[in-house]
């Protein structure tokens, strides 16, 4: 009854705010009933919905970064109306038959309007071409499966046969996909070999690391790009921080695996706030052009 | 061998074979000639390996490739190379003792080899860091791996790795990266490579060290995306069920071979690689010289785009609307 009433509004105004804590539940919508305020999880401010949309859902008392969905993340990047999406019918032909696997796909198929965790297509970036993909981190904490892997791979073959640069946003917080075994772990291969043959042509390929990007997604394509930019306070690391707090018998240091933690340690190239992120992408590309 | 650690499923075994034993000297201090006796145990103690042995569960094998006397890394180059010198150092940060590499002779013929190391008593596994290799590591193999190509010389890898060591010291000089830029290397390699899963292939830290243009496997080895106790956790909140997972994850070399993951399994002697060390180095040389022998007729470029179509074919997906 009240859904027909809120049908109007875009999809993608329920926000769930990030969670580093726990990897295994699904995020809870922070929501204040009603629907109109959100409440910060960094800095627990009660914000205006509105405003937060309006600052691309960073938060303006303490720019804490919310978790947007793919589609959002395309939305914010490319040129109004310059997107055309590749593959959107693909879907996993779930190989191992995992048990309860196709039910809790169909949940997150519901839940958010996509068949799997990636969108690719090609975009426009203030007015140039490029392959982009962005893992969604509601779906399955953007767990890297066949889909994603195939499309992945795709998306770097099309732009090395058009000559095109490529822009992963990625938030692989679950790493490569349990349910899909051996061949979740397979797309660790072919996206790191899809990304060399496409890097062995001189085109560009710049990753944006958001939150997540763990495991078997960051120990792939998403470090192998030529400019690995990340959002601050984005979890970016290989072992997950419990399983290291577990071998380790000691307290992790301060800001463990965030952004700005990989930044000193000399992995990635730049921390670029959301706000700022498609200026700097234009700039990168167009200095790329050849 | 006297002090073989003995698996709860191979009990029945050594309780016949203890029998025998018993029956033997037993006749021998009596004098008494029980020869019949004594054979129709034994044919039943090798019908009962057999049985036993051929209807591993996936747990079982699991438990074999754990075995502390199953041959590590270094004892298996012994038995398959002619020679191995070994090479050390990533010329960045260190060497790492959890993963070894250098030229060895196959049949006479220069290769480099690469392979994770465990330690064959508690002493060895502090040492050699449980074989769990930091990023070091696989710069290292990456190092290796280049020199190979540059003098155009095959790459043979011996994986048995639980996974990468997960640590704060790792992460902070970029295991993730170190792990990628391997398995980027060793995907574009000019040259023929074969990767031997020889006991656990765990997770990323196992691939790195996978990207062959062909991937054989010891028969009770595993390959899988994350350990079953890992995968019982997630599933059901602790590790009681890590049996039930390994069934469900597909990872011993039966189910991997059907899945074309792998393209040839190595037998092992009865009752595993620890049980006959030099039949199973044999095995795995002849495993090797039979692909070799492949491979190395094919130009470079062929190398290069066939390890790509091997695995490129891992992306089978459904694109109907239904
Ligand atoms: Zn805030």
């Amino acid at each position: 009854m009240f859904k027909d009433l809120f049908r109007s509004k875009p999809k993608y105004v329920t926000v769930r705010p990030q969670k580093q804590t726990d990897h295994l539940e699904h995020s809870e919508k922070k929501e204040i009933p009603g629907g109109l305020w959100i409440k910060c999880d960094k800095c627990s401010n009660i914000l205006y919905k509105k405003d937060l949309e309006k600052s691309l859902y960073v938060c303006p008392k303490c720019g804490f970064h919310f978790v947007i969905s793919a589609k959002e993340r395309i939305t914010l990047l490319v040129d109004e109306g310059c997107f055309s999406e590749f593959d959107s019918e693909m879907k996993t032909i779930d190989p191992l038959s995992f048990p309860d696997y196709l039910e809790k796909l169909q949940k997150y198929q519901e839940e958010t309007g996509m068949k799997d965790a990636i969108i690719t297509g090609l975009g426009k970036i203030k007015g140039q071409e490029v392959v982009l993909a962005a893992i969604d981190y509601n779906f399955m904490r953007g767990s890297m499966n066949t889909v994603v892997g195939e499309k992945i791979v795709r998306a770097f073959e099309l732009a090395r046969e058009k000559h095109l640069p490529v822009t992963i946003v990625s938030g692989g917080g679950g790493g490569a996909r349990m349910q899909e075994g051996v061949f979740s772990l397979m797309q660790m291969a072919r996206t790191c070999q899809a990304a060399e043959l496409h890097s062995k042509k001189n085109l560009l390929f710049i990753a944006v690391l958001t939150q997540a990007t763990m495991g078997g997604v960051y120990a792939s394509f998403a470090s192998m790009a030529d400019i690995i930019l990340a959002e601050p306070g984005a979890l970016i690391g290989f072992a997950g921080p419990r399983i290291i707090q577990q071998t380790m018998k000691q307290n992790l240091p301060e800001g463990f695996q965030t952004a700005e933690y990989v930044y000193k340690h000399g992995h990635i190239d730049r921390i670029v706030p959301r706000p700022f992120l498609k200026d700097t992408l234009a700039n990168l590309i167009a200095w790329h052009r050849r | 061998m006297a002090n073989t650690l003995v698996l709860d499923f191979e009990r029945p075994i050594v309780e016949l074979e203890k029998r025998i034993e018993e029956l033997k000297s037993f006749a021998k201090e009596r004098n008494l000639d029980l020869s019949e006796e004594i054979d129709n145990l034994q044919n039943r103690s090798e019908r009962l390996k057999r049985e036993i042995y051929s209807n591993l569960t996936s747990w079982q094998r699991i438990e074999l490739v754990r075995h502390p006397q199953r041959p590590t890394a270094e004892e298996l180059i012994e038995l398959i190379f002619d020679d191995f010198y070994e090479l050390h150092g990533d010329r960045l940060y260190g060497d790492d003792p959890a993963l070894i590499g250098g030229i060895a002779l196959l049949n006479g013929e220069p290769v480099t080899v690469i392979a994770p190391q465990k330690g064959r008593d508690t002493k060895e596994n502090l040492e050699r860091n449980f074989g769990l290799p930091h990023p070091e590591g696989y710069r290292k193999a990456i190092r290796l791996m280049k020199q190979a190509e540059k003098f155009n010389r095959p790459v043979i890898t011996l994986v048995d790795v639980v996974g990468a060591y997960p640590g704060i010291e790792a992460e902070e000089r970029g295991q993730g990266p170190a792990i990628a830029e391997a398995i980027t290397v060793m995907g574009a390699l000019r040259v023929p490579t074969i990767a031997v899963i020889t006991g656990e292939g765990g997770s990323g830290g196992a691939l790195a060290l996978a990207m062959g243009n062909r991937v054989l496997m010891l028969e009770n080895a595993y390959y899988s995306v994350i350990s079953p106790e890992s995968a019982s956790i997630i599933l059901y909140k602790n590790d009681d069920f890590a049996k039930e997972a390994a069934e469900k994850l597909k990872i011993g070399s039966q189910d991997l071979l059907e899945m074309k993951i792998i393209d040839e399994i190595i037998p092992e002697p009865l009752g595993g690689a620890h049980k006959d060390r030099v039949s199973m180095g044999r095995f795995i040389k002849e495993a090797l010289e039979r692909n070799m022998n492949i491979l190395k007729g094919l130009p470079q470029e062929k190398l290069v785009s066939a390890r790509y179509e091997r695995f490129r074919a891992f992306g089978k997906v459904k694109e109907d609307k239904l």
